[in-house]
């Protein structure tokens, strides 16, 4: 059959508008995912890169221009990578050419984790979030602790029995999250930003058991670095085990290498409240019976000096001094006349020897004239016939002159 | 003094035995000083022996939040 009527039918131009114009207007094609195995990959001194995107039985040709590329920060692109890409589908007129203009690429498989660990980590550290003058000191002892952990995992009861025996003053909030899957970091991130408007809590802890690198996936999140950097009150994480890192680790304040650990770094132990509790009843003993000790020695030397000062008892000192200086003249009084009298007695004494009448008594007399009484001493003092009266020791002899013989 | 927490109840007893131990006061002043001291210990020592971990639950209702208690 001849085609007769060719101006009927559409040009090239023309059809590949068409066509560009129903991919353009397509919704599904307009914010595509599509998955598959880079090959023939090209970069071109201009940055751009191309590339197909195949699987087994198709290929879908893929440009990603240079200021995509620069956005989406993938790494180098190569032959053989498993990548999924996001982006929209048109048709490039000039070569008839349907694809794929790229936006995002990411990498699948375990590879594909890491790198992404990797770069959010690079990112968030570049930005500060990990830096060790952002993290916040714990309350030492916190009255009210938030808990952000799955309910029914026995991490929360590890943690709240480590909290119950360590610390039982303390009240536990618990805001019950999702721990895992594709749902666990915006649920973790919510956990912790109520807590945060509660606003009771004073340390918040973040937790969950072991698990696999999967499992533990939600912590690598940064939905949840950010709701753990932007949270006021003190995060502690608790995730998995000893060796296991994950970038909420590294965001909090604290990490603890389990959920036990996690709740033991929250509280103190209640026995060094208790001793010192005991250490303060004690001085507080102490203190008050020194206290009283010194207002009692403040009494007594009080005392002692108002009663120096007191007239009576000065009046008394005086009294005593007084007694004890006579006491004493009289002592003084009573030697000098014993003395005295001794001296008199040793007078005496030697007078009575010296005494005529002693003399007299060994038989010797004193003779005197009886008319002038003067003491006879020599024979010419007499004449025969002279009244003499002599004196003997009981009396006097009244006596006449014989003789006197010279 | 019911209404103080255990830490509220230390930190006034710390401030009891530091004025205690300063002693520069009148002696009416320093027993009561010392009273003081001993109920806030009495109180601290009670908190202590009553201690019970209390959990709770933060659940958003509608409009705000609220709390209410599990058995965990």
């Amino acid at each position: 059959m001849l085609f007769l009527d060719t101006a009927s039918a559409f040009s090239v131009t023309q059809i590949s508008r068409y066509l560009k114009e129903l991919m353009e207007t397509d919704e599904v094609l307009q914010d595509v995912w599509v998955r598959g195995e880079i090959s023939g990959c090209k970069t071109f001194p201009s940055g751009h890169c191309y590339f197909t995107l195949k699987d087994a039985e198709a290929q879908l040709p893929c440009v990603f221009f240079k200021n995509a590329r620069l956005r989406s920060s993938t790494p180098e692109l190569r032959d053989g990578m498993a990548i999924v890409v996001n982006g929209r589908i048109s048709l490039y007129e000039r070569d008839g050419k349907m694809q794929l203009y790229v936006d995002t690429v990411e990498l699948l498989g375990d590879g594909a984790l890491f790198l992404r660990f990797e770069q959010l980590k690079a990112r968030l550290a570049a930005e500060g979030l990990f830096d060790e003058s952002r993290k916040r000191s714990l309350p030492s002892s916190p009255g009210v602790v938030g808990i952000v952990t799955s309910p029914e995992a026995a991490a929360l009861r590890d943690m709240l029995r480590v909290l119950r025996s360590r610390f039982p003053l303390a009240q536990a909030i618990l805001c019950p999250t999702l721990v895992q899957g594709s749902e666990a970091p915006a649920a973790i991130a919510h956990a912790l930003d109520m807590l945060n408007e509660h606003g009771k809590a004073e340390v918040i802890i973040v937790g969950r058991g072991g698990g696999s690198i999967e499992d533990l996936w939600a912590f690598n999140e940064e939905v949840v670095a950010r709701a753990i950097a932007r949270s006021r009150i003190p995060v502690i994480t608790g995730v998995g085990h000893e060796t296991d890192f994950t970038i909420a680790d590294l965001v909090a304040d604290y990490r603890a290498s389990t959920p036990t650990a996690a709740a033991a770094a929250a509280v103190p132990d209640i026995n060094e409240w208790r001793s010192r509790l005991g250490v303060l009843e004690e001085e507080l003993t102490v203190s008050i019976e020194s206290y009283l000790a010194d207002q009692r020695e403040d009494l007594v030397r009080i005392q002692r000096d108002l009663q120096r000062l007191n007239p009576q008892y000065q009046l008394e000192q005086l009294q005593q001094r007084l007694d004890d200086t006579t006491a004493l003249l009289q002592a003084r009084m009573e030697h000098i006349l014993s003395l005295r009298i001794e001296r008199l007695k040793g007078l005496a004494l030697r007078l009575h020897s010296l005494s005529p009448l002693l003399t007299i008594a060994r038989g010797f007399a004193v003779v005197r004239r009886e008319t002038d009484q003067a003491l006879v001493t020599s024979t010419d003092q007499v004449h025969a016939g002279d009244s003499l009266v002599i004196q003997v020791t009981d009396g006097e002899i009244r006596a006449k002159v014989k003789q006197q013989d010279s | 003094m019911d209404t103080l927490s255990f830490e509220q109840a230390f930190e006034q007893l710390e401030s009891a035995v530091e004025a205690l131990q300063d002693g520069q006061m009148p002696l009416e002043r320093a027993l009561n000083y010392y009273e003081e001291g001993m109920k806030l210990a009495q109180h601290c020592n009670e908190l202590l022996e009553k201690a019970q971990l209390r959990v709770q639950q933060l659940r958003i209702t509608s409009e705000g939040i609220q709390v209410l208690e599990p058995f965990e």
